[in-house]
């Protein structure tokens, strides 16, 4: 008998990857040099936002929020379904995510077809 | 010095969203009973099987309760696409090479996507059409379309789809969107509301306009992914 159970280790470690994601992403974006290495690193805090969101909506013993005959004869045998609203959510929040990464890319090759470059610390319009 | 003061930073932001979320029990059961619609969640556990005779709840959520929601959200879509459009818009000056890479694919991937095109498009197909019974839906099975296509632009240098092509099938798929919300509003109450006979659960046809929405999100978004690739990876020509 350990006095740490499983919830705790389950929520520390899907809690603690989710934000380690947005964490790494942060990091991404602010000490990159490269822009294509920071869209990936906003991409990278989407994915931890989304990991979070699904996270909050599980339900031990759950199963997809489904009515097939299967999902049925699940929740005959005692599962509970998971909350839907989360993934509704996320899933409106994936298509946003990847709307902000077309139109990010799309600037940073215009950007680079203007300088030349797509290193920020080579741009030179941007020393004072 | 910079890194000392970020990895700080992060530290900081670290710590106060991990003391917050540590407070939320993981699997804890917010829900309650469904059947007493205590919150919202509990509201379309209860309501969607038998008002909307739609199995996958998820679907029902994102094209009936929160329809006008995801009608914005395919519009975001398309605001994407146009933008795109426009910020990559340039005329090659004379004599300029294109900016395309002029090696041609390998044989393997050449012959293999000829091999996996159709079965691709078929999937992404079967996903929207079962997207109120099984996982999945209009905006999966329309990034599977595209990425389909995606496959054929970098095997085949010339595969070209024809932006005309693209924005009539758009069009059409938005219209049918949109029509139906009016129609609901004419025969009914509210934008959107079901206004054709559900069905039984668990039927290809069932769930009224559920599925002819997600055929046409369907095909929405695979042009308008599509769209997308094709302004990234081809370089436009005026002569």
């Amino acid at each position: 008998m350990s006095s740490i159970d499983y919830n705790q280790i389950m929520s520390i470690g899907i809690y603690g990857s989710a934000i380690g994601l947005i964490l790494i992403g942060l990091y991404a974006v602010l000490m990159k040099k490269h822009l294509t290495k920071i869209v990936i690193g906003l991409s990278i805090i989407d994915a931890g936002i989304h990991l979070l969101f699904v996270a909050i909506g599980y339900i031990d013993n759950g199963t997809a929020p489904i009515f097939s005959p299967k999902g049925l004869e699940m929740m005959a045998a005692g599962k509970t379904m998971v909350d839907p609203v989360p993934q509704a959510l996320v899933l409106t929040a994936i298509v946003i995510g990847f709307g902000v990464t077309a139109v990010a890319l799309s600037l940073v090759i215009r950007l680079y077809r203007h300088n030349k470059t797509a290193r920020i610390d080579q741009i030179k319009s941007l020393k004072w | 010095m910079k890194k000392v003061l970020v990895i700080l930073m992060l530290a900081v932001i670290g710590y106060s969203l991990g003391t917050s979320f540590s407070t939320i029990k993981f699997g804890e059961n917010r829900i309650g009973d469904p059947k007493e619609e205590k919150n919202v969640a509990a509201y379309y556990l209860n309501r969607t099987p038998d008002e909307l005779s739609v199995a996958n709840v998820i679907t029902a959520i994102v094209v009936n309760y929160r329809g006008f929601d995801t009608l914005g959200e395919v519009s975001v879509l398309f605001l994407a696409a146009t933008g795109l459009g426009s910020i990559l818009y340039r005329r090659r000056k004379k004599g300029e090479h294109p900016e395309v890479i002029t090696k041609p694919a390998s044989q393997l991937l050449q012959s293999g996507s000829k091999l996996i095109y159709p079965a691709i498009l078929v999937l992404g197909a079967y996903v929207f059409i079962h997207g109120h019974l099984t996982p999945g839906g209009g905006f999966q099975g329309g990034a599977i379309i595209a990425t389909g296509l995606l496959l054929m632009m970098m095997a085949y240098k010339d595969f070209e789809i024809r932006h005309n092509v693209l924005t009539w099938v758009e069009s059409i798929a938005g219209i049918t969107f949109v029509s139906l919300g009016l129609t609901g509003l004419i025969y009914g109450k509210t934008f959107l509301e079901n206004f054709l006979p559900t069905g039984n659960i668990n039927d290809v046809v069932s769930g009224g306009i559920i599925p002819i929405i997600y055929i046409a999100v369907g095909f929405k978004v695979a042009a308008e992914l599509a769209g997308v690739l094709e302004t990234l990876l081809s370089n436009k020509e005026n002569d």
